[in-house]
């Protein structure tokens, strides 16, 4: 791979942001952290969402089964194995499961493949708590020394090596190979890509990132359950914060998970009895005046700039 | 929507939340963060906010809190947590942040106030929880000292259910035939997870089991089939859907058993309310001493207040935890957490639940275990330590 310089400049820019994103738990605000952790959780969610969505155009609603089979490795290793140890683990059955069901369902297209994995998170829940069902469980816990500055720190590592990945991933064969599948599947089969093992990559690796999400989360929540592991509201938010950004470039998510947490935090404080009536005319809202997110107003509006120029 | 109009709802919206909430200075705030939306909704409805509304109701009604010789009001700020740990966790670090809250209380059920734990332990806040059921109780509190336990260990629940059936076989009435049936979720489990080896070390003999999904609607094939196997009691851990379900499916198949005993939500007012009649002699998890007058005039309080009945298990725990709180507040005359604190450890409390004072766990070892409906009201059978339990009735049939 040969660098250009605006590469450089790229990765620098980007390097000096997350170092300035670390900074934030030095305020010692424990309200800031916990936005943060909030932020850094969705930010890399969404970006690695996008990574697989955004070029395929498959809407993926599986986020929530991955993320809770990283919470629950964490859940039920944690007594015997360390926890460093178990983040890997984590991604490699989240990534496991991400191939193997990538396998089996995309072939499958469109609206097909979104219900598939709706049900994906249920069928998981369902297959954790037979599983304790038969075992007589009582109860997972995850009591570490772990504080939220810890957490937010973990994920903002996450996050460089997701946007790391994706820029690769960008300037390499999978990435022409994605986004021609994007334009048209047909197309692409026809000049010679294997469509379904490039598919299944990119599905393996958001898979795996919200598995290790999950078991960096787990410390957070101590008790874990599977109402709250394996919830469906999880995949949406990522989906509608993917959007509200915006999928066509690798920073589109990043800018649309930051107002979009902020907007929530702003809902929930101010009005804790109609918070999902408000949410709700938010996703209107946000999908009626801004159809490509925040990267096609920022494209619309460049384009909209250089005419004006072209006409003067 | 008009793009104006848009920008006019936002622009509201971000005023009123730069206006933020101001109050008189002497009021004394008080945080309140529990669900009004999410699977857990229903049963905070009924045991969580009625509480912190007939509390500050009476505190104000009588002139406040006495802090140090200054009455002062109560403020309370509260918020929907959604059911979502994360929220509880975000909501917590903003009343104590944002919102300079003097007070923050606990959180509801076992979940959501362990995840907040580590905040309310960071912010030296005690945090008396009164729904949250474990048997983790000597790890977290000794992880989280500022953490209390008012509901019990999870596997006396269990444990004690099991007891009330031997002592009724001892006594001749009921024979060794037991059909266990479990809800597939947390708790439920959980408490499977206990009550099964105590029925078999016991010497019962399990002559049916099955479990079934959280939300199962139909639940009339776990019925038959437990009536086909000719049990002499029925033990259902079960939450408060299935518990209505099962009850419902007992009279419609008319199950013959002389002991009969779902879990959460049995102990609700509108379980009652629902069966009427039929709901005579049967069991399930919690209780109180509805003989006692300090919990009767609650309940009377309670329902003048909130136009509902307190439930019969963890309602009163809740307003006890309220009551430990104002006591402690009051005699050490400060809103200094830690003094705080550190008097809740220390000392014993009158409570509508009857004394209360916490061990070296800060949990309170004397608490109600199993409950059965007995002239219209449920009525404690089996407690660790509390006084006014009545001896258990057999159950005859559903009318």
């Amino acid at each position: 791979m040969n660098m250009k310089k605006g590469d450089w400049k790229n990765l620098g820019w980007g390097a000096a942001l997350l170092a300035f994103a670390a900074l934030l738990p030095l305020t010692g605000d424990g309200y800031l952290i916990s936005l943060g952790v909030s932020i850094a959780m969705y930010v890399v969610l969404a970006t690695s969402w996008a990574l697989f969505s955004g070029p395929t155009h498959y809407i993926s609603l599986a986020t929530a089964a991955f993320f809770g089979v990283g919470t629950y490795v964490m859940g039920s290793g944690i007594e015997y194995i360390s926890y460093w140890a178990l983040l890997p683990i984590a991604g490699l059955i989240g990534g496991l499961i991400a191939a193997l069901v990538g396998l089996a369902t995309l072939r499958l297209s469109g609206v097909y493949f979104v219900i598939f994995t709706l049900g994906l998170a249920e069928m998981t829940r369902q297959a954790v708590t037979w599983y304790q069902n038969q075992t007589g469980h009582k109860g997972t816990y995850v009591l570490t020394d772990l504080t939220d500055p810890d957490i937010y720190w973990q994920l903002l590592v996450l996050a460089g090596l997701v946007f790391l990945l994706g820029w690769a991933i960008g300037r390499s064969k999978l990435g022409f190979a994605l986004r021609i599948i994007g334009d048209d599947e047909d197309v692409a089969r026809h000049v010679g890509i294997n469509t379904a093992l490039s598919k299944v990559a990119l599905f393996v690796v958001s898979g795996a990132t919200a598995a290790i999400v999950g078991a960096m989360i787990a410390p957070r929540f101590i008790y874990i359950e599977p109402a709250t592991a394996f919830t469906p509201m999880l995949s949406f938010q990522v989906v509608i914060m993917a959007l509200l950004g915006g999928t066509g470039r690798l920073w589109g998510p990043l800018v649309g998970v930051i107002p979009f947490t902020l907007l929530w935090e702003a809902i929930s404080s101010s009005f804790p009895n109609q918070t999902t009536l408000l949410l709700g005319l938010s996703f209107l809202a946000i999908v009626y005046l801004l159809p490509g997110g925040f990267v096609g107003l920022y494209d619309r509006l460049k384009g909209r700039a250089a005419r004006r120029s072209a006409m003067a | 929507m008009k793009r104006r109009t848009f920008f006019k709802v936002t622009t509201t919206l971000a005023a009123t939340l730069v206006a933020g909430t101001v109050f008189a200075q002497d009021n004394i705030v008080v945080g309140a963060v529990a669900p009004k939306t999410g699977p857990l909704a229903g049963g905070a409805a009924v045991t969580h906010w009625p509480n912190i509304a007939l509390w500050v109701e009476e505190v104000n009604a009588r002139g406040g809190l006495n802090v140090g010789g200054e009455q002062r009001l109560l403020e309370v700020i509260e918020y929907d947590d959604q059911t979502n740990p994360a929220e509880t966790i975000k909501a917590v670090q903003r009343l104590a942040t944002q919102d300079d809250a003097d007070i923050i209380l606990a959180p509801y059920s076992t979940g959501l106030n362990i995840a907040a734990a580590p905040i309310f332990d960071r912010l030296g806040f005690p945090q008396i929880t009164s729904s949250a059921a474990t048997d983790q109780i000597g790890e977290l509190s000794g992880q989280f000292n500022d953490m209390f336990f008012l509901l019990g260990r999870s596997s006396d629940l269990a444990e004690d259910a099991v007891e009330v059936l031997s002592d009724l076989r001892e006594a001749g009435e009921i024979g060794n035939r037991v059909a266990m049936v479990n809800v597939a979720d947390a708790f439920g489990i959980e408490l499977m997870a206990v009550g099964k080896p105590a029925l078999e070390e016991a010497g019962f003999e399990l002559v049916y089991e099955t479990s079934y999904p959280l939300g199962t609607q139909d639940l009339s094939p776990v019925m038959k089939a437990a009536k086909a196997a000719d049990p002499d009691a029925f033990v259902a851990w079960s939450y408060p859907p299935d518990t209505f379900g099962l009850t419902e499916q007992a009279m419609i198949e008319e199950l013959d058993v002389k002991a009969f005993y779902t879990a959460v939500a049995t102990a609700f007012p509108s379980y009652g309310g629902r069966f009427g009649a039929a709901a005579e002699g049967v069991m399930g998890i919690g209780g109180v001493n509805t003989a006692s007058p300090e919990f009767q005039d609650y309940a009377a309080r309670h329902e003048a207040a909130t136009g509902s009945k307190p439930d019969y298990w963890a309602s009163g725990m809740m307003y006890a935890s309220l009551q430990i709180l104002e006591e402690a507040i009051e005699t050490t005359g400060t809103l200094d957490m830690a003094e705080v604190t550190q008097f809740i450890k220390e000392n014993s409390f009158e409570t509508v639940m009857g004394t209360i004072e916490f061990d070296d766990m800060n949990s309170n070892t004397a608490y109600w275990t199993v409950g059965q409906w007995q002239d219209g009201e449920f009525k404690g059978i089996k407690e660790t330590g509390r006084e006014g339990a009545v001896e258990p009735i057999l159950k005859s049939g559903w009318e």
